[in-house]
């Protein structure tokens, strides 16, 4: 009992990080057709932007204050991760609207672009992020589960970021907007969006929620130039999974994949517990091949 | 026509030219031409975007492997098995001491591997991205589970340490011109496939699937099937290529054949020019030359540049150098026959 709530615990957390990087890549993705390799970077870009944060408080704040360098990093790295996203999404990424392949490579140049840049401006090594005293230990609630409130404060994070998510998309103007241009571009523009800035603005707010993961990622453990690179491809199995077009469906592929594959790993080992995942999301998609929540579509492609 | 022998006779030519090093180097490149033209075929003329040829590639490396190295251990267990703890040469490993059934595995299993995927996605009509994605997932798992059975694959460090094939010694210079021979011939065989496959009507059918899927449905084709093959047979030539790449190289481990090798193929074909075979061929020669001049002395520069390809590729020069010069050709043309109809590479 104890060993399945642990694990519960731990495919939650993974679930809850596998979403808050997925939700930036579901949204283009339904938006703009554009596949963002570059995404891994996004967060590599928060995680440093936490990690100069950090480096600032300890020069400039008094150290009775250095607990709370943390509240201020995960605007802060929205923000960061905002403007590139923003600078991406205006130089490069507007020309490559509906080539999803294209897209795809052209970004992954990108995202090679950016890793090499942060090895020469922060050095190749993984730095390390202090996390606030007051993330540390755990909440005890069972004899033997301990659950971090490392991991607690994520979770949290990430349901937080999710509500606000859905404020934006479901109840504000923008995303009323963004909507109506997911489902028909031609028609949106022509009631007088500007799909422009819809796009813009989306690509931009995806990026720095993969801003907020990345400062997330610092809490569970150092960080390094190729930090992105080994969720990305997870969190496009999330999208696969989930289908795009419907947070819901970005929440279900995460839980997915994030659960099973703790379970799995847990009751393999490692590498075995990756490929049942895979074996399985490749069954599910003989049942549904556009995932969980695909956007109801009369048009053929 | 004249162009393709001369760079046939260039190649057989090449051995008296070349420093053994440096024909061991064109001779790894040729391998890499190979899968370059396996991946064109499905990239470039069926418009399926694969970021998994470096699985196919590395299977077919690591079947090689595992005869070269039972043929240098000679009989005892090989040295990384020890180290792992096993006693005793593992079931699936004894067939590899015969070199055919080493070949024969090295293109049957990548394929079947190819099979298996295309089997379960073009036939739900998943394609596009969501393919693509599951290519690259299907990178990650296999290198994992290599580097996590380090009992049977020789984990993070793979397999090395050869030293005969059909009892030659591989470091004689003598075997290897021969090898670089085999590869040539290779190459050249399936260069004349590919570009048969390339011109009769099953091609055909691939470039219509390339520009409009449904509409070869509508007209009675099962595109599923077209993809299958082409998928499978792309894989083949990458388990090919994969086993003369070991043959040059002397080794194969997880890195060679993992997410980042295998977008790399991609950029071969897309600076060559996709969609041409021989823009393919050469895009994988040519960035891999410049790769060995310059990775070495100038590693930051060179991901610098490598990152820039991919977006200048993209964006720039959709039909790669061949494109280029297909265009400057054009334009030459232009001045006469003003009416010259322009190939519009379709969005994809």
């Amino acid at each position: 009992m104890d060993v399945f709530i642990l694990q519960l615990f731990n495919g939650i957390s993974v679930s809850s990080i596998l979403l808050l990087i997925a939700l930036g890549l579901a949204i283009t993705f339904g938006l703009m057709k554009v596949i963002n390799m570059a995404h891994g970077e996004l967060i590599m870009i928060g995680a440093y932007s936490t990690y100069l944060t950090q480096n600032l408080f300890h020069a400039y704040m008094p150290s009775s204050w250095f607990n709370w360098y943390f509240v201020i990093s995960i605007p802060a790295s929205f923000l960061i991760a905002f403007l590139f996203g923003l600078l991406l999404e205006v130089s490069l990424i507007r020309h490559l609207y509906g080539r999803p392949l294209d897209s795809l490579l052209a970004t992954w140049g990108v995202g090679l672009l950016l890793q090499q840049l942060a090895r020469s401006v922060f050095g190749a090594p993984n730095v390390a992020v202090t996390s606030p005293s007051w993330l540390n230990g755990g909440m005890r609630i069972l004899s033997d589960v301990v659950l971090p409130y490392k991991r607690l404060f994520i979770v949290g994070l990430v349901a937080a970021c999710l509500i606000a998510m859905y404020f934006y998309i479901y109840r504000s103007l923008e995303g009323r907007r963004m909507r109506a241009v997911m489902q028909n571009r031609d028609m949106a523009a022509c009631l007088g969006v500007s799909t422009r800035r819809v796009d813009a603005m989306t690509f931009a707010i995806g990026s720095g929620i993969a801003g907020i993961a990345g400062c997330a990622l610092t809490l569970m453990g150092p960080i390094g130039p190729s930090l992105g690179t080994y969720y990305i491809v997870d969190a496009f199995m999330v999208v696969v999974l989930g289908g795009v077009g419907k947070l819901v469906g970005t929440v279900l592929g995460a839980l997915g994949i994030g659960v099973f594959n703790t379970m799995f790993e847990y009751w393999t080992n490692a590498s075995l517990g990756k490929v049942l995942v895979f074996l399985c999301i490749v069954a599910f998609l003989q049942w549904r091949p556009s995932g969980f929540v695909a956007m109801r579509t009369r048009s053929l492609d | 026509m004249a162009g393709y022998a001369a760079a046939a006779v260039a190649l057989f030519a090449a051995p008296m030219f070349l420093s053994d090093f440096r024909l061991n180097l064109l001779a790894k490149f040729l391998a890499f031409a190979i899968v370059a033209l396996g991946l064109d075929l499905i990239w470039g003329y069926t418009g399926i975007l694969s970021l998994g040829h470096g699985i196919f590639f590395g299977i077919g490396a690591y079947a090689m492997a595992m005869y070269l190295k039972l043929e240098a251990s000679g009989g005892r267990l090989p040295d990384f098995m020890g180290w792992s703890g096993l006693k005793e040469l593992p079931l699936f490993w004894q067939p590899f001491s015969s070199f055919g059934f080493a070949v024969a595995m090295g293109i049957v299993m990548p394929a079947l591997l190819a099979l298996f995927l295309g089997f379960f996605t073009f036939r739900n009509r998943i394609r596009g991205v969501y393919f693509t994605i599951l290519t690259q997932a299907l990178v990650i798992i296999t290198t994992t589970l290599l580097v996590g059975q380090q009992a049977f694959t020789g984990g993070t460090n793979g397999v090395t340490g050869f030293s005969k094939i059909l009892g030659a010694s591989l470091a004689s210079p003598d075997t290897k011109r021969m090898l670089y021979f085999v590869t040539v011939l290779v190459l050249i065989a399936v260069f004349v496939a590919c570009r048969y496959i390339v011109g009769s009507r099953f091609g055909k059918v691939l470039r219509a699937i390339r520009d409009g899927e449904n509409r070869v449905r509508f007209i009675g084709y099962n595109p599923a099937m077209y993809q299958m093959v082409i998928f499978t047979l792309s894989a083949a030539f990458a388990g090919i290529a994969g086993m003369l790449f070991v043959l040059h190289v002397g080794i194969i481990s997880p890195s060679m054949m993992g997410i980042v090798p295998s977008i790399e193929m991609v950029l071969w074909v897309a600076i060559g020019g996709r969609g041409t075979l021989i823009g393919a061929a050469m895009g994988a020669v040519l960035l891999n030359w410049a790769k060995s001049e310059f990775s070495t002395s100038y590693p930051e520069g060179w991901t610098y540049f490598l990152g820039a390809m991919f977006v200048i590729v993209v964006v720039f020069l959709p039909n790669g150098l061949t494109g280029l010069l297909g265009k400057i050709k054009l334009g030459k043309k232009r001045r006469v026959t003003k009416n010259e109809p322009t190939i519009e590479y379709p969005a994809m």
